[in-house]
């Protein structure tokens, strides 16, 4: 029994590597994973070439890179410049999105609520602990809101969404940047821990009184009721593509070393405060550079042709700009052979 | 009688090289086989000492850095590269506890049920209802746990603690908190059931193994079957029982994926055993992948390191109890 069960999974790893190496490997952030999977989907039609993408979170997609058993890593948080030259590693935007705040409370459908930063803050430090508090309420005249508690649901992994959204906390609650800090993982003050986006958003989904993070996508996949917020200009927004094009619009990618760039609480009528761009990570010097240039083939594809694709998951595709500069980039500064 | 004399003078008549050399094969073939055993014995005690050795090698970083105080403080905070075990500590102390609290008596008394009173037409079933449940994998009952179970926990069970112990001094509070289903209890809980068929298959096992002699002679002299399972099978069964209890408790700190479901991953000690917390498997289990080199994996591996004492005491422990118990029986 034992020797039988070893053997097929001996057999079943052999498959997988077998599949891998014709494959493009990369692992990473969650965050932009429902993209890229329909990418490599097309990509695949296309081209008879596939890509093997692990989604396992921004955190262990850079430690993946770095341990070089991937061709690329996937990351929310952008590695500084500094980083960047210590590890020999080019880094370029691929798609943007939005993180969305998320509510389960029973008859409470998307849009019904608004949150400003410093109220989102204050629930996650724990300061506010019921869905009537008098923060919640002012925000809300019109919505009845019941004495529930609030479930703070957070990431229990490393996470660039994580990132993304601290960020944007510390922008709004000097408390926040003072007792918690921005990384891609923190010291949650309050909450319940779970794995990856679709962690978050089962645990929201399932939970009464509860509320969360996630990717757009993931809110809407999952019919999720999203949270508006009052952004940097005092306005309300929903969160739309338009309004994460609004925030987009306002980045200055030129004066980004390394495309290091993050777009939380941006200004503008429209924008929409947590907008962020998910990163790639390659070696400038790749090891194995056939699969390196099979991967920017890749991404010069998606590029190109994925734009559609990217908008009708409610991605924000890089301005055209962006990608002339990122394919000179690529030009000058990875080895393609 | 004719028979024996017959192979006698076979034997005889047969060449005395060929008898040694008969025996001298089994000999080879006996003294191989003892050096086989001796190195498979052997190499657990190698991998046991290389696994504790790479830990402490890996963990030395975050105890040398943190010292003491890595036991004691309950900060888990990668930004500021700040770590502590308390909170993984308590946590997978206090679920195990919960755990062994209810599993034990439920799963001793399912054994004694199995052993003593069941109708035979039941016992098949039950028994191999009990192996089965011993079968499922552990993300199974996380599964079960956190879309069923902890549910029930929020909507039923927590609100009905926190309403009548939550008010109780003392204990109240054990029992306060928002009852959002996530936490310790409902941890503790999944565990119980986890733990249940591993204490009642032994514990049914051994006390098969009673001699019907002893339990008769009981009831002749009018003992009654709750006596009968006090005086005569459980003493005559503790090694047994015993050791199936700590098999289960070693399951119980090591659980990981049915414990992340629904513990709430929150690296704080809090009073209450409804709020949420963190085990050290679950630690491991969600910031391992992730983990910055340096520091922060080396206080998972730390954490690691510290899970092997607790278990190796554990065992240690009842190694001791059980020593102590044949000593008093010897006097």
């Amino acid at each position: 029994m034992f020797v039988r069960t070893l053997l097929s999974a001996t057999i079943v790893a052999a498959s997988v590597a077998c599949a891998a190496a014709a494959d493009i490997s990369g692992a990473g952030a969650t965050f932009p994973f429902p993209i890229y999977a329909k990418w490599a989907d097309t990509y695949k039609k296309d081209t008879g070439n596939g890509l093997n993408y692990q989604s396992i979170g921004s955190g262990a997609g850079i430690k993946q890179i770095k341990a070089k058993t991937v061709t690329f890593g996937a990351t929310d948080a952008p590695l500084k410049a500094k980083d960047l030259d210590e590890a020999g590693l080019a880094q370029f935007p691929m798609v943007m999105g939005g993180i969305v705040p998320v509510a389960h409370l029973s008859g409470v459908k998307a849009d019904d609520l608004t949150l400003d930063g410093k109220t989102l803050g204050d629930i996650y430090l724990g300061k506010i602990k019921t869905w009537n508090d008098p923060a919640i309420a002012k925000l809300n005249p019109n919505a009845k809101l019941p004495a529930t508690a609030i479930a703070v649901i957070h990431r229990a992994d490393g996470s660039g969404t994580t990132f993304n959204f601290s960020y944007y906390l510390g922008e709004v609650s000097p408390e926040w940047k003072d007792k918690v800090g921005v990384a891609t993982s923190v010291d949650w003050p309050t909450g319940i821990g779970a794995k990856g986006n679709d962690g978050v958003a089962n645990n929201v989904a399932g939970t009464e009184g509860a509320i969360g993070y996630v990717e757009y996508a993931y809110a809407k996949q999952n019919k999720l009721a999203w949270v508006d917020m009052i952004n940097k200009d005092g306005k309300k927004v929903a969160p739309t593509v338009d309004a994460f094009q609004a925030a987009a619009a306002n980045a200055d990618w030129d004066k980004a070393p390394g495309f290091y760039l993050i777009l939380a609480n941006q200004p503008g009528d429209q924008s929409w405060p947590m907008t962020a761009a998910t990163f790639i990570l390659m070696y400038k010097k790749p090891v194995d550079v056939t699969a390196s240039n099979e991967a920017l083939k890749f991404f010069g594809w998606a590029y190109d042709k994925g734009a559609d694709e990217a908008k009708a998951l409610d991605y924000i595709p890089m301005p055209d700009k962006v990608v002339a500069m990122v394919k000179s980039m690529w030009a000058k500064d990875i080895a393609q052979k | 009688m004719s028979a024996t004399t017959l192979e006698t003078t076979s034997a005889a008549q047969s060449p005395a090289f060929d008898r040694a050399r008969a025996l001298g094969r089994h000999k080879a073939a006996d003294s191989s086989f003892r050096w086989m055993t001796f190195a498979a014995a052997l190499l657990v005690l190698v991998l046991l000492l290389g696994v504790a050795i790479s830990l402490f090698i890996g963990a030395w970083p975050a105890f040398r850095e943190f010292g003491f105080g890595f036991l004691i403080s309950d900060a888990w905070s990668p930004p500021r590269e700040k770590f502590g075990a308390a909170a993984a500590i308590y946590g997978t102390l206090a679920t195990s506890v919960i755990a062994m609290l209810i599993g034990v008596p439920v799963g001793l008394g399912v054994a004694v049920f199995l052993t003593e009173l069941c109708p035979p037409m039941l016992r098949r079933p039950v028994g191999i209802a009990i192996e089965l449940l011993a079968g499922i994998p552990s993300i199974i009952y996380g599964i079960w746990g956190v879309y069923y179970f902890r549910p029930f926990m929020q909507d039923y069970l927590q609100p009905l603690l926190i309403g009548t112990l939550g008010n109780v001094p003392l204990i109240g509070a054990l029992f306060a908190g928002p009852p959002l289903g996530y936490g310790l209890l409902t941890a503790g809980l999944v565990l119980a059931v986890m733990i249940l068929p591993f204490v009642t298959a032994i514990a049914r096992d051994v006390f098969e193994t009673v001699p019907p002699v002893l339990k008769e002679a009981a009831y002749g002299v009018g003992a009654t079957t709750f006596e009968v399972v006090g005086n005569i099978v459980l003493p005559y069964t503790r090694v047994g029982v015993i050791g199936g209890v700590m098999l289960a408790l070693g399951r119980a700190l090591g659980e990981t994926m049915a414990v992340t479901f629904v513990i709430g991953n929150a690296p704080h000690i809090q009073s209450s055993i409804l709020a949420q917390g963190t085990t050290i498997s679950a630690m491991i289990a969600n910031s391992f992948a992730d983990a910055d080199p340096g520091l922060a994996t080396s206080s998972l591996l730390a954490l690691g390191f510290i899970l092997f004492v607790i278990t190796f005491f554990v065992l240690a422990a009842a190694r001791l109890m059980l020593a102590r118990l044949a000593q008093r029986e010897g006097r």
